[in-house]
C-alpha cells in the first residue's frame, strides 16, 4: 500500500514537472520551428538591419566586458578580502541592478547622464552628450550587466583560502605579485564565467537601452531594440534575430557553467 | 432575490458582456484598443461614459496604431479598434476581423514641431530642422505620425530644396515606439525637437515645450477611424461605445484635447463649441479651434 503510494508520488511529480518544462521550453522550441520551418534561408530578410544590429551589439558588450573586467575585478577583489563598515550597503547597491527593473535603470541613468542629469548637464557643458550615442548603449548594458561579473569574481576570490595567500605571502608574494602569481591563476575560471554571464545579460539588455540611448538604426538599435521595433512590419527579420540571440545565449550559459563547475572542483 | 441579481451581474462582467434588457441599462466591460495619440481624450471620453454607464468597465489599451493593427492580425481580444490613420485600420479590416462597413471617422489631427520650452538648438522655423547638430526624435517607421510626418516633410522639398528631407533624416537620433514618446524626449530636454500631433502638445507637458507651427500647405490631417471588431465578447457595449465617441457628448472632450472635429460630422449647429467643465480632463486645458483646416495652435 504504501509501495503504491509513493508510485503515485512520484508520477505526479513528474508530470507537474514535464509540465513546468514544457511552460519554459516550449516557446522557445516554437520559434526555433518558426524561424527554420518558414522559408528559412532563402534570403535574411532585410540583412543589412540585422547586421547593422549585430554590429552594434558585439562592439558595445564587447566594451561592456572589457570595462566590467577593468573596474569590477578590484572592486570584486576589494570585497572578497576586507571587512569593513558599510560593505553590506556597498554589496546591495552592487548587486541591486540585477533584480531592478531595467527601464527604472534606464530612468535613472537618463535623469544622472542624460543632457539636462546631474552629470550629464556638467558634461554636455564640455559637448558631450551621451543620450542617443553608442556611449549610452554601453554605459545601459554596463549598468545591468557588470553585477554578474563582480558577484562571480568575489566568488572566485574567496574560494581561495587563507592559507595559500598566507603561504605565498611567508615565500615573499605580496601586492601584484600575489595576484598575478597566486590570486588569478586559481581564480581565472569565475572570472572568466562571469565575463561571459555578464557579457550574455548586456547582449539582451533591452529597457535600460531602449530608455536612455534611444533607438536608431546603426547607431544605437542593438539587437533586443531590432526584435522589438520589427517584429510587426517583418516578422522573419524579428525570428532571425531572435534565434541568433537564444544560440548565442545558449554557448553562453553552457560555458558559464562549465567553468564554473570546473572551478569548484579545483578549490 | 437580491442574491441572483448579483450573481448574474457578476457573471456577465466575468464573460465581458451584456446589459440587463430589462431597463436597456449596459453593463459589463469592453475592451478599447487606441492610438497612444488618443490616451488623454480617450481617458476623459472614458470618465465621462461610465458616468453615465456606471455598470459598464471600459478597458483602455494604447500602443501605437501599427502594434495594435498586429496584435488585433493575431487575434488580440479586443472589441473596439480606434487607429490614427486609415492605413491600420486597413490592415485590421484585411485580418477579418473588423468589417470596413463599420469604420467611420470620428477625429481628425494635425502636426506640429514642438522643441523644450528652453530650446537649446534656438529652432525658429521649420527650415532649422535641416542645420547640422540637432537631436530630432521621431516616431519608428510604420505608425502613423511617421508616415504623416515623412508626407510633410517630402512636401517642404518644395521650399527648401529636394534634399530637404534628406537633410532632415541626418539629424535623426531615435527613434520612438509611439508618439508620447517623442514628447517624453523633447520635454525631458534630451532631443531639441519632434514631430507630434498638435493634441500631443496639451496638458502636463504644455509648459514645457515650445510649439513651432507648419505651414497649412504643408501639414497633414490625420484621420482617426473607429470600428468595431466583429467577434468581440460585448458587442453591443462596443456599438454604445463608438455612439458616444461620434456624438455631441464626446466631441467636445476631443476638441478640448487638440483633435478637431472631422468635417463628415455636421455639427455645425451645435451651440456648444466648448466642452462643460465636468467632461474636460483639466480645466487649464486650451480649446483650439475646432476647423481643422483653419486651425493651428498659438505658440504657447
Amino acid at each position: 500500500m504504501k509501495q503504491r503510494q509513493l508510485k503515485t508520488d512520484k508520477v505526479l511529480v513528474f508530470a507537474v514537472s514535464a509540465f513546468a518544462f514544457l511552460l519554459l521550453a516550449a516557446p522557445v522550441i516554437v520559434l526555433l520551428i518558426n524561424g527554420l520551418g518558414s522559408r528559412a534561408w532563402e534570403g535574411l530578410p532585410d540583412s543589412e538591419t540585422i547586421l547593422s544590429a549585430a554590429l552594434l551589439s558585439f562592439a558595445s558588450t564587447f566594451a561592456v566586458v572589457v570595462l566590467a573586467a577593468v573596474f569590477g575585478t578590484p572592486l570584486a577583489y576589494v570585497l572578497s578580502r576586507y571587512e569593513f563598515r558599510g560593505k553590506r550597503l556597498i554589496s546591495l547597491f552592487i548587486e541591486l541592478p540585477i533584480v531592478m527593473p531595467p527601464a527604472v535603470a534606464g530612468l535613472a541613468l537618463l535623469l544622472t547622464f542624460g543632457r539636462r542629469g546631474a552629470i550629464g548637464s556638467l558634461l554636455a557643458d564640455a559637448g558631450i552628450i551621451i543620450p542617443f550615442s553608442i556611449l549610452a548603449v554601453i554605459l545601459a548594458q554596463f549598468f545591468i550587466s557588470a553585477p554578474f561579473y563582480i558577484r562571480s569574481a568575489q566568488v572566485g576570490f574567496s574560494s581561495i583560502s587563507a592559507e595559500i595567500e598566507d603561504a605565498a605571502r611567508v615565500d615573499g608574494a605580496y601586492g601584484w605579485l600575489m595576484f598575478w602569481y597566486i590570486t588569478l591563476p586559481i581564480a581565472w575560471r569565475a572570472l572568466i564565467a562571469g565575463m561571459i554571464l555578464s557579457w550574455a545579460r548586456a547582449l539582451g539588455e533591452f529597457g535600460a537601452t531602449i530608455l536612455f540611448a534611444g533607438n536608431l538604426q546603426g547607431k544605437t538599435q542593438t539587437m533586443p531594440l531590432l526584435v522589438y521595433s520589427v517584429f510587426e512590419r517583418d516578422i522573419n527579420a524579428a525570428i532571425w534575430t531572435g534565434l541568433i540571440l537564444i544560440v548565442l545565449a545558449l554557448i553562453a550559459l553552457s560555458l558559464s557553467q562549465w567553468l564554473a563547475r570546473a572551478q569548484d572542483k579545483l578549490t | 432575490m437580491r442574491v441572483l441579481a448579483i450573481l448574474l451581474a457578476a457573471h456577465c462582467i466575468g464573460i465581458g458582456a451584456l446589459n440587463s434588457s430589462a431597463q436597456d441599462r449596459l453593463a459589463g466591460s469592453v475592451t478599447v484598443y487606441a492610438a497612444t495619440s488618443l490616451t488623454d481624450a480617450f481617458e476623459a471620453i472614458r470618465d465621462a461614459f461610465t458616468e453615465e454607464n456606471p455598470e459598464v468597465d471600459i478597458l483602455l489599451n494604447f500602443a501605437n496604431s501599427a502594434t495594435l493593427a498586429a496584435q488585433i492580425a493575431v487575434g488580440a481580444p479586443a472589441d473596439v479598434f480606434a487607429s490614427a490613420n486609415d492605413l491600420q485600420m486597413d490592415k485590421a479590416v484585411d485580418s477579418g476581423r473588423v468589417e470596413a462597413a463599420e469604420v467611420e471617422v470620428f477625429a481628425h489631427n494635425r502636426l506640429i514641431v514642438i522643441v523644450p520650452a528652453d530650446n537649446p538648438a534656438a529652432i525658429e522655423s521649420l527650415g532649422d530642422l535641416a542645420r547640422d547638430q540637432i537631436l530630432l526624435v521621431l516616431a519608428a517607421t510604420g505608425t502613423p505620425i511617421r508616415a504623416y510626418t515623412d508626407a510633410m516633410l517630402a512636401s517642404y522639398n518644395a521650399d527648401f530644396g529636394d534634399d530637404f528631407g534628406e537633410r532632415v533624416g541626418r539629424n535623426l537620433v531615435s527613434e520612438e515606439s509611439n508618439v508620447r514618446q517623442v514628447v517624453a524626449r523633447v520635454a525631458l530636454g534630451e532631443a531639441d525637437a519632434g514631430v507630434v500631433y498638435q493634441s500631443d502638445a496639451l496638458g502636463d507637458v504644455a509648459d514645457r515645450l515650445a510649439v513651432i507651427p507648419i505651414d497649412e500647405r504643408h501639414n497633414q490631417l490625420a484621420a482617426y477611424p473607429i470600428a468595431p471588431l466583429n467577434d468581440g465578447s460585448a458587442p453591443e457595449l462596443a456599438k454604445a461605445f463608438i455612439d458616444f465617441v461620434l456624438s455631441m457628448a464626446a466631441q467636445p472632450i476631443l476638441a478640448a484635447n487638440g483633435f478637431c472635429w472631422p468635417a463628415i460630422l455636421d455639427y455645425s449647429n451645435a451651440a456648444v463649441a466648448t466642452p462643460e467643465p465636468n467632461l474636460a480632463p483639466t480645466p487649464a486645458v486650451r480649446a483650439p479651434a475646432i476647423d481643422c483646416e483653419a486651425a493651428t495652435i498659438e505658440d504657447g
